[in-house]
């Protein structure tokens, strides 16, 4: 049993690319749904209207990934808009309905065959995706690998940048949530009602929490573009968004930090139970499991620590009870 | 404090000498109407919960709107103030037509109201309750609110008005507490401060005094006194018969939809079909003082 192997690769992976992705999609939902109440069961058409933005812009015309970045925004804005305007006037339902069935529609559509010379197909779109990016690399040329964290040149270059985004995006947050924009939004989430009573135009207000949280999203497809230099439809299914919200909830919904604690949590759990089971199984440890269950084994694992965090401790790692035992009221 | 003061000030004495003259019949004209509805109707499938035909409500007095449950008053309200379409109807404020119009713009230019359900937002703190009460904020506009300096000033004076109006409805101690902390009554005091931070010119209060014990509902009404003082009209709907003859300068009365009648408060509650609709024979139990009427009406009952 190569415990070394176990510890060095659940760590590459818990603050990895993987872990930026999902927590830029979770600090997205952070601000609809854990600071606005809105229920986003499509954050993925976001992400993947980020990686499709990389793909189509670079891959099937030609252009720079900087433009593409701009695309993605405008794209992510104009779903936002497209998606809460029909439905931000309705019950909260609605746009949980709305955007579960538009993220499949999303995902169907890149990877119909009618839109193969745009989208790529069921393959996706594979090529030097982000090379304007990784042209930029700072890190010597002769770089191997840090002392523990197996990462690339290019990957590590990735971590760097999908932090510093990480960190501006919850810096961002930060700002927003403690200003009267946040306070609004916050109301809206208690009862928007209220907030209209009091003259705010709460409409707006969700498109805008909507909107940034869309953009945020769409970064994190932007990064995973450019880090695997390809986009797959199928990647963009729904769980990617129940994952995000796991992501959330694990971290603490309408705080800060949660994003991003939430994420590390997420794969350390995920990647650590899935290193420790596949070397357990080689070690003969284990007899019961194949090395091919290891993948389902620890998302039931992950089900249950779940489950477990909602009993014993329902507001988050980050959440504050007090807050929690106000809603029973 | 001024505010528990229950001897009608100036404004209250101008109130009652310009409704003086308006006579007591339902859709009576007012001297100088605030607002002036026509024709207001909504009906859930069969059933007619608002059937409003002409009202006027006074500026700068206090209006009680007062009914049977299930007479409409609720929905009126909704009506009036936008959170609910109406099936037909016109109505304006401040000489302005506004049925149709959002129900925010219609709290930005003067119409703000409360909920019969408090509606408290129980995870925030107080303060940040009331300071969601004020308008105009710079603060509220996403790309300033990302630089404090363009709002603190700003958010520094609307605490302190915030802090003053806590002081005046005995909350200032739970200034720091989440909303949801508070218990009911003191909930409805919030709703009506936070509501008076939006500086309403007609504030609508739906049911304020459910649930206030006897000292606080003193000082409530002392309150409300207040803000007619302070210039702001008062129209609320209220079961506590009580409160409605201590402090309203006039009263609609409403039955299944329609108002059946209007006057000033003592000749209002000795009206027979207010009577009958509503009060019921044996209302004097808190009427006594004024009650002789009752016996009468009794007595002479010509139906
Ligand atoms: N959303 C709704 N759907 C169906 N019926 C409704 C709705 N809202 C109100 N009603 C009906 O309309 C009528 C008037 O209700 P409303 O709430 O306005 O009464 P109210 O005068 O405020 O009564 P209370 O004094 O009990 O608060 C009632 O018969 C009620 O059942
Ligand atoms: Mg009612």
């Amino acid at each position: 049993m190569d415990w070394s192997f176990v510890l060095t690769q659940t760590l590459t992976q818990a603050i990895g690319i993987q872990a930026i992705i999902y927590c830029l999609a979770a600090i997205g939902l952070n601000v609809q749904f854990g600071y606005t109440g809105l229920l986003n069961f499509g954050q993925v058409a976001f992400v993947a209207a980020g990686s499709y933005a990389v793909g189509v812009i670079v891959l099937t015309f030609d252009l720079s990934l900087w433009l593409a970045i701009l695309v993605g925004i405008v794209v992510a804005t104009i779903i936002a808009l497209l998606l809460g305007i029909p439905t931000l006037r309705l019950r909260a339902d609605y746009l949980a309905i709305v955007t579960i069935a538009f993220s499949e529609l999303v995902r169907l559509t890149v990877r119909s065959i009618a839109f193969r010379d745009v989208f790529g197909g069921a393959q996706g779109l594979n090529g030097k995706l982000g090379q304007d990016f990784h042209d930029t690399n700072p890190l010597p040329a002769d770089f191997q690998s840090l002392p523990i964290l197996s990462w690339t040149r290019q990957d590590l270059w990735v971590v760097i940048v999908g932090w510093i985004l990480v960190a501006f995006f919850t810096f961002l947050v930060w700002m927003l949530v403690r200003s009267p924009w946040g306070r609004i939004v916050r109301g809206i989430r208690e009862d928007e009602n209220a907030v209209v009573s009091l003259g705010k135009n709460v409409f707006a207000y969700k498109l805008q929490a909507l909107i940034l949280g869309g953009i945020i999203g769409a970064f994190g497809g932007i990064v995973w573009a450019v880090a695997k230099q390809s986009v797959q439809p199928d990647t963009f299914r729904p769980e990617f968004t129940f994952f995000a919200y796991t992501i959330l909830l694990l971290g603490g919904a309408a705080r800060v930090m949660g994003p991003v604690v939430g994420a590390i949590l997420f794969w350390i759990v995920l990647a650590g139970t899935g290193e420790f089971l596949g070397q357990a199984i080689q070690a003969g440890w284990i007899d019961f499991l194949q090395p091919t269950d290891v993948g389902n084994i620890r998302f039931v694992l992950m089900g249950s620590g779940l489950i477990a965090l909602m009993v014993f401790r329902p507001q988050g790692i980050f959440g504050d009870r007090r807050e929690l035992a106000l809603d029973a009221k | 404090m001024p505010s528990n003061d229950t001897v009608p000030g100036a404004q209250g004495e101008a109130a009652r000498a310009a409704l003086a003259n308006v006579e007591a019949r339902p859709g009576a004209p007012k001297p100088d109407p605030i607002v002036i509805a026509d024709h207001v109707r909504r009906s859930f499938g069969g059933l007619t919960a608002v059937n409003v035909e002409h009202v006027e409500i006074q500026r700068g007095a206090i209006t009680a709107l007062i009914g049977p449950n299930g007479a409409g008053k609720t929905t009126f309200f909704n009506l009036i103030t936008g959170f609910d379409d109406a099936d037909e109807g016109k109505w304006s404020f401040n000489g302005r037509q506004v049925a149709g119009m959002a129900p925010y713009r219609l709290a930005r230019i003067g119409m703000v109201r409360t909920f019969q359900l408090t509606k408290a937002l129980s995870r925030m703190t107080v303060m940040d309750n009331m300071r969601l009460g004020a308008k105009g904020q710079t603060g509220e506009r996403f790309f300033a609110a990302i630089f404090p300096f363009l709002w603190n000033g700003q958010e520094k004076s609307i605490a302190e008005r915030a802090m003053g109006l806590l002081e005046r409805f005995n909350l200032h101690e739970k200034v720091d507490d989440f909303a949801g902390s508070l218990s009911g009554g003191q909930r409805k005091l919030l709703e009506m401060a936070r509501a008076l931070m939006a500086n309403p010119e007609l504030i609508m209060l739906d049911e304020p005094m459910a649930g206030v014990n006897p000292a606080l509902k003193q000082s409530l009404l002392g309150h409300i006194k207040t803000m007619r003082e302070e210039g702001t009209t008062v129209l609320f709907v209220e079961h506590d018969m009580d409160m409605v003859h201590d402090i309203s300068d006039w009263v609609i009365v409403m039955a299944q939809g329609s108002v059946i009648a209007e006057g000033p408060p003592d000749a209002v509650m000795k009206d027979q079909a207010v009577i009958d609709a509503y009060l019921g024979a044996h209302h004097d139990a808190q009427l006594t003082e004024t009650g002789e009427a009752l016996t009468e009406s009794a007595d002479g009952d010509p139906r």
